[in-house]
Parts: C-alpha cells; sequence; structure tokens
C-alpha cells in the first residue's frame, strides 16, 4: 500500500545518508537499469556537435601554447562558464540534489564549501596566476626558484590530486551510465575514456574548453528549468515548497512508526543543521579542504592561463562564481522538489521502496516527474556529458603537468626539440586516458567516497601552500618550497588513509579505530606545510637560497603589473 | 624583465600606491570573507538550535536566509572586488606600464 511504500522509500532513504562527509560528491554502486534511448539519442547529438567542434580545434591547434592554452585566446566570460563547467561535476549535480532531498538542510551546508574558495582566489591569486604563468600553475610556483625540484614537486601535486579525481570521476561516469543509459559498466568507463582522448589529443585546450562551455549551458539550463517547475507549482513561495516538505517528511515518519509528536520533529529537521557537521574541528578542517582547495586545484588553475589579460582573468572567476553559487541555489530546490515530487510517488520507488537506481537518482527521477520522458533523456545525456567535460580537462592539466613540467623544463632544461613538447604531451594524454580506463574498471563497486575529497585536501595542502607563499613572501626559498609541499602532500595522503573514510569505509577496520579521528586532515596538513615552508627557508642561507630572494623584486612587479607578461600570452 | 626595470618599476609612485591600495583592498575582502564562512561554520557547530529556529508561524527557519545570504555574499563580494580591480585598479597599472615602457 501507499504508506508501505512510503515508510520503505524512508528506509531507504535513511541507509542511503552519506556515511562519510563528501560521500554526496561520488556516484557509486548503482544497478543497471533498461536502455533509455532518448538519453542515448540526445547524448549522441550531444558528442556530434562536440566532435565537429574538436575538428574545427584541431585546426587551430599547432603549438605547445594552442594546446595547452587555446593560444590565450578565450575571453572572461567564456572562461568564467568552463571554469563553472570544471567545478559542476555530474556527481555534485547529482550528489548534491540527493543529499538535500535525503537531510534537506545539510545539503546546502556541503554546497556552500565549494563556493568560497572562489573570492579568495579572486582577491590573492587570479591575477597574479594569469601574469606570472603561461601553461601550468608550477610555472608560476617556480618563478624564481631552481626549476628541477620545485617542477617536480608541482607535478607530482598536480598528478595525484588529477588522479584521486579522475577516479572518483571514472567510476561515476560507469555507476551513473548504467542507470541512466541501461549500457554496461565497462561500456561507460571505455566510452569517456575513448571521448575524452579525441576531445583533448586532436582540439587541446580549445577544444575542453568548448565541450565544457556547451555542457555547463547544458547542466544550468536543465537545472533552471527543473526550479522554476518546482517554484511554479508552489506559485513561487518557498514556504509552500518548504512547508509541504515539512509535511512529507513527517507523513514519511509516521509511516515508519514514529508517534505523531516524533514525526513533526523529524519533518522539521530538515529545515536546519542535522549531522553533517559535528565536532567543530572536522568542521573547519573539512571548510578550509574546500576552501583552499578550490585555489589548488590544477585543472581550474590551468584555465587562468587561457584568457589574454588579468581583467580577462578576474572577468573569468566574477561570472564562475556566479554560475556556481546560482547552480548550488538551483541544487537546493532541486533536492527540495525531489522530496514533494519523487519520494510521494510510487512510480519512482522500486519494489523493496527505495528510489530506483538509489538516492543519487533523486535529480534524474524529478526531471522526470515534472518534463516527462524527453526531459529525462535531457538531464541523462547532460549528466554523461558532464561527466566527459570534466574528464577531458582533468587529463588536459595532467598532461601539461608531464609534458611541460617534467619533460620540456626538467629533462630538457627548458630547451625541448620543436614540436616535441606537444608530442609528449600528447604521448601522455593517450597514457592517461587508459590509465583513467584501467582504474575506472579496477575500482568498481569499490568504497570512494573519500576520493574527491583527498583531491582536495591534497590541492589545499600541498599546491596552495607552495603557490601562496613563493607568490607573496620574499623570503620564502627553493628548499623552504619544496620541503613544505612534499610535508603537505604526504600529511594529507596519509592522514586521509587513517581517518574513520578510508581505515573504516573502505579498508573494513572497526568503527571508532580510526587513528586520525576528524573527517578531513586540511587543518593539520596545511599547517605543517607552511610551517615547514617558513622554518626550512628561514634557515636556509646557501647560494640557492640567496638568488631566490633577490629575484623576488622582479617577479613581485610582474606579478602586480603585468609588465614581461605580454610576450609570454602573445603566443 | 631586467632588473633594472623591476627597479625602475617598484620606486615608480604609482606603482606603490597600486600595490599598497590593490593588496590591503585584497586582504580586507579575504578576512571578511573568512569571518563570514567560519562564522557561519562554526554557528552550526556550536548553536545548531539558532539556525533550526523558525522565523514566524511557517516553517521557515533562520537558517535558511543565512546559508543564502552567505552563497549571495559570496558572488557580490567577488563582484566587488573585480570591480575595483577591472577600473581603478587597471588604470593605475597601466599609467604605470606607460611611465615604465616609455
Amino acid at each position: 500500500m501507499n504508506h508501505n511504500i512510503l515508510r520503505k522509500g524512508l528506509l531507504a532513504a535513511a541507509l542511503a545518508v552519506p556515511g562519510s562527509a563528501m560521500a554526496a560528491d561520488v556516484i557509486q554502486g548503482a544497478e543497471k537499469q533498461a536502455t533509455n534511448w532518448t538519453a542515448i539519442t540526445m547524448f549522441a547529438a550531444f558528442v556530434l556537435a562536440t566532435l565537429y567542434i574538436t575538428k574545427w580545434a584541431a585546426a587551430k591547434t599547432k603549438s605547445a601554447a594552442d594546446f595547452y592554452t587555446a593560444g590565450g585566446g578565450i575571453t572572461g566570460f567564456q572562461n568564467g562558464l568552463a571554469i563553472a563547467g570544471d567545478y559542476m561535476s555530474a556527481a555534485s549535480f547529482l550528489g548534491i540534489s540527493a543529499a538535500v532531498m535525503i537531510s534537506g538542510y545539510d545539503g546546502l551546508i556541503y554546497s556552500i564549501g565549494f563556493l568560497v574558495g572562489w573570492p579568495i582566489l579572486t582577491f590573492l591569486m587570479a591575477e597574479r596566476l594569469r601574469n606570472l604563468g603561461r601553461f601550468t600553475f608550477a610555472d608560476v610556483a617556480a618563478f624564481r626558484f631552481a626549476q628541477t625540484p620545485v617542477r617536480i614537486f608541482a607535478a607530482s601535486g598536480t598528478l595525484v590530486v588529477v588522479a584521486f579525481y579522475l577516479i572518483a570521476q571514472m567510476v561515476g561516469a560507469g555507476s551513473l551510465i548504467q542507470l541512466l543509459f541501461g549500457l554496461d559498466y565497462w561500456i561507460a568507463v571505455v566510452i569517456v575514456g575513448a571521448l575524452m582522448m579525441i576531445y583533448v589529443l586532436f582540439g587541446g585546450m580549445t577544444a575542453t574548453t568548448w565541450v565544457q562551455i556547451i555542457k555547463a549551458c547544458l547542466l544550468l539550463g536543465g537545472a533552471s528549468f527543473m526550479s522554476f517547475m518546482v517554484m511554479w507549482h508552489y506559485g513561487f513561495s518557498p514556504e509552500a515548497m518548504f512547508a509541504d516538505a515539512v509535511r512529507v517528511k513527517a507523513e514519511l515518519a509516521t509511516a515508519g512508526g514514529k508517534t505523531a509528536e516524533e514525526a513533526a520533529v523529524a519533518g522539521q529537521s530538515i529545515m536546519g543543521p542535522g549531522t553533517f557537521i559535528k565536532d567543530p574541528i572536522s568542521a573547519i578542517s573539512f571548510g578550509m579542504a574546500l576552501m583552499f582547495g578550490t585555489a589548488g586545484l590544477p585543472h581550474i588553475l590551468m584555465r587562468f592561463f587561457t584568457v589574454p589579460s588579468a581583467k580577462e582573468a578576474r572577468k573569468s572567476v566574477m561570472w564562475a562564481t556566479g554560475w556556481i553559487g546560482y547552480f548550488y541555489l538551483l541544487t537546493f530546490i532541486i533536492g527540495f522538489g525531489a522530496i514533494t515530487f519523487v519520494l510521494t510517488n510510487p512510480e519512482f520507488l522500486d519494489g523493496s521502496g527505495a528510489l530506483v537506481g538509489g538516492s543519487n537518482m533523486a535529480a534524474v527521477h524529478l526531471a522526470q516527474a515534472v518534463g516527462g520522458n524527453v526531459f529525462l533523456g535531457f538531464i541523462s545525456a547532460v549528466a554523461f556529458a558532464t561527466i566527459l567535460a570534466v574528464v577531458a580537462g582533468l587529463t588536459l592539466s595532467g598532461a601539461s603537468a608531464v609534458s611541460h613540467d617534467l619533460y620540456a623544463t626538467v629533462i630538457k632544461n627548458g630547451n625541448p626539440a620543436p614540436g616535441s613538447e606537444l608530442r609528449v604531451s600528447r604521448i601522455t594524454t593517450l597514457v592517461l586516458g587508459l590509465v583513467a580506463v584501467v582504474l575506472g574498471i579496477a575500482f568498481k563497486n569499490q568504497n570512494i567516497a573519500f576520493m574527491v575529497s583527498l583531491a582536495f585536501a591534497v590541492a589545499a595542502s600541498a599546491n596552495f601552500p607552495v603557490l601562496f607563499m613563493s607568490v607573496l613572501w620574499k623570503d620564502c626559498t627553493t628548499k623552504g618550497a619544496v620541503t613544505g609541499g612534499f610535508l603537505g602532500l604526504i600529511s594529507s595522503v596519509v592522514l586521509t588513509i587513517l581517518s574513520p573514510s578510508v581505515w573504516e569505509a573502505t579498508l573494513g577496520n572497526p568503527a571508532g579505530s580510526a587513528p586520525f579521528p576528524y573527517t578531513s586532515p586540511a587543518l593539520f596538513s596545511m599547517t605543517l606545510a607552511f610551517l615547514g615552508i617558513w622554518i626550512v627557508s628561514k634557515m636556509d642561507n646557501g647560494a640557492r637560497a640567496r638568488i631566490d630572494r633577490a629575484g623576488y623584486l622582479a617577479q613581485q612587479v610582474r606579478s602586480e603589473t603585468g609588465i614581461g607578461a605580454s610576450e609570454a600570452s602573445s603566443h | 624583465m631586467q632588473d633594472n626595470l623591476a627597479e625602475r618599476i617598484a620606486a615608480d609612485p604609482n606603482y606603490q600606491s597600486l600595490k599598497a591600495k590593490r593588496s590591503r583592498y585584497g586582504w580586507i575582502l579575504t578576512i571578511a570573507m573568512l569571518i563570514v564562512y567560519y562564522g557561519y561554520i562554526l554557528l552550526i557547530a556550536f548553536d545548531k538550535e539558532m539556525l533550526a529556529a523558525r522565523i514566524g508561524d511557517g516553517v521557515m527557519t533562520w537558517g535558511i536566509p543565512l546559508g543564502f545570504g552567505v552563497i549571495i555574499f559570496t558572488i557580490i563580494i567577488t563582484g566587488v572586488y573585480v570591480r575595483r580591480a577591472n577600473g581603478e585598479f587597471d588604470e593605475l597599472s597601466e599609467k604605470v606600464r606607460r611611465e615604465a615602457l616609455k
């Protein structure tokens, strides 16, 4: 009966509450569904359009600069959309709306964490990155330092972040696609790997950027439409929507055997913070990982080199922040819409009463509820396109780290044979694509909820401190930057392994046995990195340290004014 | 860039004023953002009841406008910085550039 279904739905929803704080950003463990031809047709249309763009981009991609940065010819508005596209992954669209559907307000707290890093990046880094860098963030971090050690560090930081982020995306792609399209897991992973290689290999940054822009527009358009339909249903009254959601949650609790009083409390509980933030240390540490991780993600930092000037770089982040903030407001409405449209509709609940395909399907079912089968197909296609675009951006940034930082600068001392750097980046793209496919298949059904959180923690603890100190602190030296950077990198990885999300959830140790009890290592690993850089730099009085410090004035003048940077960008 | 050019620019009063003003502004806004976000997080950590308290007779709680407020604040503060940097600071920067390269 209806109540029975509702009760089972509630139980399933309760079981699906993310165990780790970051689980909402990862899609996994879905069952295969019936083949969805509408979705596949729409996705095919997207692929055809993007392949056409890749062909056009390939004709323009001749030099290494074209490959890495689209020749610096992207406008601020376009780049803002592309950055937003990089950041709005399928997992954050489906995961955050699912988290809102399950626990209400906690989903909002979670998404806010992802937004607040952008102003910091704008105020302190954006312009300086643009003025100092050419292709990778290592150009900036190593500007006045000995190239080899700093580049090796930066490439390590980049590859670790890219690897974890990539695995999460590939596993998400496989799970999502068998769910949305009814294709096998491995087919989905291979399709993502193959298409991504085509975009990056032939179209480089130009194709990757346009794929990202198209996807961002489709995703924002689709999410806007869903939110509009939900709000329209409630006469554009938030109070009416929230009241209805509270009523649904209370009814589900009643059906689950709660007394009227308990049910009323359970209903109202979605309107305030729940269990997501436990202790203040976890809260602050997790907030730091998200906030400063944003300013250390290599595939995001790389985007600052695709615009022609500091002015355009600032416009990019302004647009990106606006779009991402708007997107998180939409996911909140979508999550509440899912409570009232999806959790109440037996059509979306399977035999055991759970949401068909798991709670990550909240937004997808809502698409069907408000827009019918065609719109369901559209949202499914957009979700796949989203993964594809994010994977392409990640691969490009990993390939740049290998070819520009390791090959051209470290191995060839900055003088690679003409054309060889571009060749190496294409070979690396192929290798990364294959590795991503293999890892995507290897990690099938593994608990990978920690991977995105680890990527942010490493970005915040290794890449960000080195970038920050090298640009803003005169006395920073090569030795200090490399020591502190590796301290942050190693400590963030080790502490994550010792934290409950890996130690207990992935490695299967008993609950409560994790040696490191907090959600995120960032508070500790970031502190360690900054202390490492500071102490080692202070004690460093070698000949190299004198060169490092003497180089600060010229670096600062260029980072503030961009004088000298124009040559770098006039590719 | 030659070091003497860097030194010449560094001695330019326009450059010094640009550097001082922009860095001050950037840091003030950074601190404002840190206070708003960590204030919000600490409020959740220490006083969940306050955010879960209803505003009026309906189901609306203080947490909703506050959470949305943090999002809007983040967007606005970014816009505020970019507006001044792309206007006033870029004009100063252009002056420095003309002076340095003439």
